[in-house]
């Protein structure tokens, strides 16, 4: 088992190893392209195999849990690891049509990989300094990717966002340390069992807080979200992509795994907590995007408004609203990374992602149009697109705990962000280009056209197809919450090892 | 820095964190130390050299880029992890050996790759940020 546990996370790191040696030749982004391939074909045999096990662990240098560490995957690990596949594939290929000589000479596409390498690390570690450790990787090679293709706007970006990060760091190992000295262990199917036991209580929900700061910080919630659209709309935009895409999501899945397997013994303190502060980051995202005029901007306060929708499963703890809660997490970042991927198109066509200064893509660019309508109605929550069975259970789920401000707050956001969303199509696609230009798709040549659409394609494709056959996905969700909520079968697979 | 005391002191300093650095990295075997210590403290080595005598001079003495420093340590940790899969281990286990009467294991040679790796990646920050520096300067 151990082995295809790792495989996913070693295989991104030989490919960033070999796409940094390959920086001053031509195939280096062809490297990134097969490694990514790979990556996915292991991360589906990874969810094969606990689509057949339930729950799989495995033992790094096999010393025994809870003293090693430990790679662990249920239903909620195994599906994040194949959408970070799916999502790396789908970048590499376009990033090759947007990533020029010089990013690639500094090396662009090994920090990509190694960034690749460390998301996955942290959604399959069971262990809490491990996930540290995954963390530092995520911020060393994502400072890196900031910086590279690097305008003076973007070291504004990455230095606020590297300093925000590195206070969350801190705060999380700090945290780790405490949680060691008062309990004795940091792997996490045992901390289960040692903070329920703690005499301490209320020191365990000190230290529960500051982890919840500290995700909370990369998670990128009320109100410590800032950094986020002050950095996601400098560099790249397949770094954007991939930022929006995968890199909170890293914090919300660590606030859904420590809240609900960790810290669990004081959930009317904690989790109203966490719904306030879900609430709060629904509201502030989508109200900060009305205020935006520029494409990237405007996407990253929506990346914080959906954090809350994530955030709201999570407080609830109901069976129902985890599971949209993971629901939502998986839709998400298809959504999100391919809206950020058409914003490149769009900048590319029409030189700029000012949306007073763009315009007239519907005519020139139908089927860019319709590329965009798909995962923009998704995130607003359109029916049948994906992202409105997403918010459809987590509304739900908010009723059915009796908290009708909640849903209506969840409602509420989502209409405002249909106000978003048709700003975008009004000012990028609806009205003429101002400089009275009719830029069209054909006018990139063939190679990087199909390069940068082909995974736009296949990223709505799944979309829709999520919005029209739910049922598949709903369930697979469902088992998901079950074993959040009910985490025996993780810590039986985990510490199952010790005696032999 | 045109500082005499700093250039001066620097020779001694810089060889003597070399030094210091391999020991700590062999020490980590079985105690407190190890690649990622070792690394810190050979680049901090070549930091104050950096710092002392320009990047330039520093690059010189390094001879290898430290971005291929950096690309070689990680494969070598990683081949160090991997080689077990072969031979039926779990990932990152070690591996022994004996060669003429001493013993020899993956575990050093991903601790050297953990040092390479360390020492690439903090160098190329900072001779990229000193790079800055004396352009802005």
């Amino acid at each position: 088992m151990s082995w295809i546990l790792a495989l996913p996370i070693l295989a991104p790191f030989l490919t960033a190893a070999l796409a940094f040696l390959l920086r001053n030749r031509r195939g280096s982004g062809w490297v990134s392209v097969l490694g990514a391939a790979l990556s996915l074909v292991l991360a589906v045999r990874l969810l094969l195999a606990v689509l057949e096990h339930g729950v799989i662990a495995g033992q790094m240098s096999a010393w025994p849990a809870p003293f090693g560490i430990t790679l662990v995957a249920d239903y909620l690990s195994a599906a994040m690891v194949l959408i970070t596949a799916i999502i790396s594939l789908a970048v590499a290929i376009w990033a090759m049509a947007e990533i020029g000589q010089t990013s690639t000479r500094l090396g662009w596409h090994g920090l990509f990989q190694t960034l690749i390498g460390g998301v996955s690390g942290a959604f399959l570690t069971g262990d809490l300094f491990n996930l540290y450790v995954w963390f530092e990787v995520l911020l060393i090679s994502s400072f890196g990717l900031l910086v590279i293709g690097g305008r003076r706007q973007a070291i504004d970006g990455a230095v606020k966002y590297v300093t925000l990060n590195l206070i969350s760091t801190v705060l999380f190992l700090c945290a780790a340390g405490l949680t060691y000295g008062a309990t004795g262990t940091l792997n996490m199917a045992d901390l289960h069992r040692a903070v329920a036991a703690h005499p301490d209580p209320g020191l365990m929900t000190v230290i529960a807080v500051m982890f919840m700061l500290a995700f909370g910080l990369k998670a990128a919630v009320f109100p410590l979200f800032f950094w986020l659209p002050a950095s996601y709309h400098t560099p790249h935009f397949a770094v954007s992509a991939v930022f929006a895409g995968l890199l909170t999501k890293v914090g919300v899945y660590a606030l859904i795994r420590s809240f609900t397997l960790i810290f669990t013994h004081d959930q009317g303190y904690t989790h109203q907590i966490l719904l306030w502060t879900a609430c709060l980051t629904m509201l502030s995202g989508v109200l900060g995007a009305a205020a935006q005029s520029d494409f990237r901007k405007i996407l990253s306060f929506h990346i914080v408004s959906q954090i809350g929708y994530m955030v709201l499963g999570l407080a609830l703890m109901s069976p129902l609203a985890l599971m949209g809660g993971v629901f939502y997490l998986l839709h998400h970042i298809i959504v999100k990374a391919n809206l950020f991927l058409i914003a490149g198109v769009s900048r590319r066509l029409t030189g700029s992602s000012d949306l007073y200064a763009i315009g007239g893509l519907y005519r020139s660019a139908p089927l860019l149009a319709v590329l965009f309508l798909i995962p923009a109605f998704s995130l607003a929550g359109f029916p049948p697109l994906s992202g409105f069975w997403a918010k459809y259970v987590l509304v739900r789920a908010s009723l059915d705990a009796g908290m009708g401000l909640v849903a209506f707050v969840a409602l509420l956001t989502g209409l405002l962000t249909i106000y978003s969303m048709t700003k975008i199509w009004a000012e990028a696609f609806w009205k003429p280009h101002p400089n009275g230009s009719w830029p069209r798709l054909s006018d990139i040549p063939a190679r990087p056209r199909w390069l940068m659409l082909a995974p736009i394609i296949v990223l709505a494709a799944m979309t829709v197809l999520i919005g029209i056959f739910p049922q598949p996905f709903i369930s697979f969700a469902t088992i998901g919450a079950g074993q959040l909520l009910d985490p025996a079968a993780y810590i039986e697979t985990v510490l199952r090892g010790r005696a032999s | 820095m045109n500082s005499l005391i700093l250039s001066t002191g620097a020779r001694f300093l810089v060889a003597l964190f070399l030094v210091f650095s391999v020991y700590v990295l062999l020490r980590g075997h079985n105690a407190p130390g190890g690649g990622f210590i070792g690394g810190l403290i050979a680049a901090c080595g070549f930091a104050i050299h950096a710092f002392a005598s320009g990047v330039a001079e520093a690059r010189r003495a390094l001879r290898v880029d430290p971005r291929s420093i950096g690309t070689w340590g990680l494969i070598c940790a990683l081949i160090a992890g991997l080689m077990a899969g072969p031979l039926g281990a779990a990932p990152f286990q070690g591996i022994w050996a004996e060669i003429a009467g001493y013993k020899i294991s993956s575990v050093l040679l991903f601790d050297i790759g953990v040092y390479l790796a360390v020492i690439g990646g903090v160098l190329t920050l900072i001779f990229a940020l000193e790079d800055l520096g004396e352009e802005v300067g």
